[in-house]
């Protein structure tokens, strides 16, 4: 439950302020940016999520040392069924 | 070790484990707590108590949301679920949990609607595709989870929509870093504090650990390198006699917190007057309750909860191991009548629950990672 996933920012969309469309490991998935509304990420961003949710914006060599963590945890293939599960598992 | 040779920073482990032998009085024994789970479920899996001294002894906290969930609350979140028109979700990790009738993929089994969701807004999402059932969401975790709830439910109040209901088990962390220093048999000198948790409640709310308790604490991040670093951390506030709060994991954890997740947090959620945790009984505002105005959403407003109380099994010895009197192998039921294939205390319910984990990492060593719920 503590562990997070970082995701890159591929597409935004104007009219639902609070969704984005995000890549992990070549999954792409829509997740919730409502938690980040103060300082809501741009394309091209990096963001840790939780649940379906942007958590926190890092910077990509934190996400690169992120997603090796996950490696090294042998979380990341729980880490890709979650994010593939996300949306009820529909592209 | 195996985990830590392949780590790119190896050079880096090296001498953040001679800083820690350096720093380390060998007349001193040294007891740390790390409170997350995350991070117990990583010092097992990179082998880091090899790392360190023989005196330093990392004692694993309550900081696993479903090992500290009350049995009775899986009974009371199953019930609901006995009608037939309601669809109960949760999380993976809720799944193979079990209650005294069984865990909910068991209720499954026998006909009742489970369905896991891997985010909150996909129960949300259920309710909008079958207007005519009601879904409920059975919702844990601790302070990086519950914001995502809070969102959640603005949502279905913005959205009127009315088949939906959460079932709120959100625990808080800060009570039961209370609770674990005001017991009497406490002997911890030090924290390594949660890291994601820390994402949203920032790094303030541990001022009174420093401050009145006199114990160090450092928020850390789950790299090898970071659990290690935090622990050189904490040495050196020892070894100098202070006690402050200091923060490893900047790189992720503002010190002031996310105040967009706090805001939603306080919108939707007050502190229950108390709550159990399972192995270390009731703590007192430990726990959110949905607030008044969202109670249509409020699934303990909607459904008769039956308040089922189930009591640990006396012979189980989970508080003590919660509380560093005991190591998990020192627990009578310890890999005889309690196992994570099936558990009697909390600790062994979830791979992040330091009882599993030491059994699979420790007392199962060549065996394969054979976890009952996965982190998710």
């Amino acid at each position: 439950m503590c562990l997070a996933i970082p995701a890159k920012i591929v597409e935004l969309f104007p009219e639902e302020e609070n969704r984005a469309l995000v890549e992990v490991v070549g999954v792409r998935r829509h997740i919730d940016t409502g938690l980040l509304s103060d300082d809501p990420p741009k394309t091209g961003d990096w963001v840790l999520i939780h649940v379906g949710f942007a958590m926190s914006k890092i910077s990509e060599a934190e996400a690169l040392d992120q997603i090796q963590t996950l490696t090294m945890l042998g979380e990341q293939q729980a880490a890709l069924e979650e994010v593939e599960g996300y949306g009820l598992g529909e592209t | 070790m195996k985990y830590v040779d392949e780590f790119r920073e190896a050079g880096v482990i090296a001498k953040a484990s001679e800083e820690i032998r350096r720093l380390a009085d060998p007349g001193r024994h040294y007891r740390l707590m790390e409170v997350c789970g995350g991070h117990t479920h990583a010092i097992y899996r990179f082998g880091l108590k090899d790392l360190l001294p023989p005196n330093i002894e990392l004692v694993h906290g309550p900081g696993c949301p479903v090992c500290v969930l009350p049995m009775g609350r899986i009974d009371d979140g199953l019930s609901m679920a006995e009608d037939p028109n309601v669809i109960f979700t949760a999380f993976g990790d809720m799944m193979r949990v079990p209650g005294t009738q069984g865990s909910p993929l068991e209720h499954k089994a026998r006909g009742m609607d489970v369905r896991i969701v891997y985010s909150p807004t996909d129960a949300l999402k259920l309710a909008h595709k079958n207007p005519g059932r009601h879904v409920m969401f059975f919702a844990i975790g601790f302070e990086t989870t519950a914001p995502s709830t809070a969102l959640i439910l603005k949502r279905a109040k913005e959205q009127g929509l009315r088949n939906f209901s959460v079932f709120s088990n959100h625990v808080t962390i800060i009570p039961a870093i209370r609770a674990i220093l005001d017991s009497p048999d406490m002997r911890l000198d030090a924290f390594i504090g949660p890291g994601h948790v820390s994402t949203v409640i920032g790094c303030r709310p541990y001022e009174w650990i420093a401050r009145d308790q006199h114990r160090p604490i450092v928020v850390s991040g789950f790299e090898p390198v970071d659990i290690l670093q935090s622990i050189v951390m904490i040495l050196a506030q020892l070894k100098a006699g202070e006690s402050k709060v200091e923060n490893q994991y900047k790189r992720v954890v503002p010190w002031e917190g996310s105040r967009p997740a706090l805001r939603a947090m306080a919108e939707v959620f007050e502190l229950r007057p108390y709550f159990e945790w399972r192995g270390m009984g009731f703590i007192s505002q430990s726990a959110l309750k949905i607030r008044e105005s969202y109670a249509p959403w409020d699934a303990e407003q909607r459904f008769q909860v039956p308040g089922v109380r189930v009591t640990d099994p006396k012979a189980a010895q989970c508080g003590e191991v919660l509380k560093g009197v005991l190591k998990p192998v020192q627990c009578k039921l310890f890999g005889k009548e309690c196992t994570p294939e099936r558990p009697v205390g909390a600790l062994m319910v979830s791979s992040e629950g330091s009882c599993a984990a030491y059994y699979n990492y420790e007392h199962r060593k060549a065996a394969a990672f054979t976890s009952i719920g996965a982190p998710v």
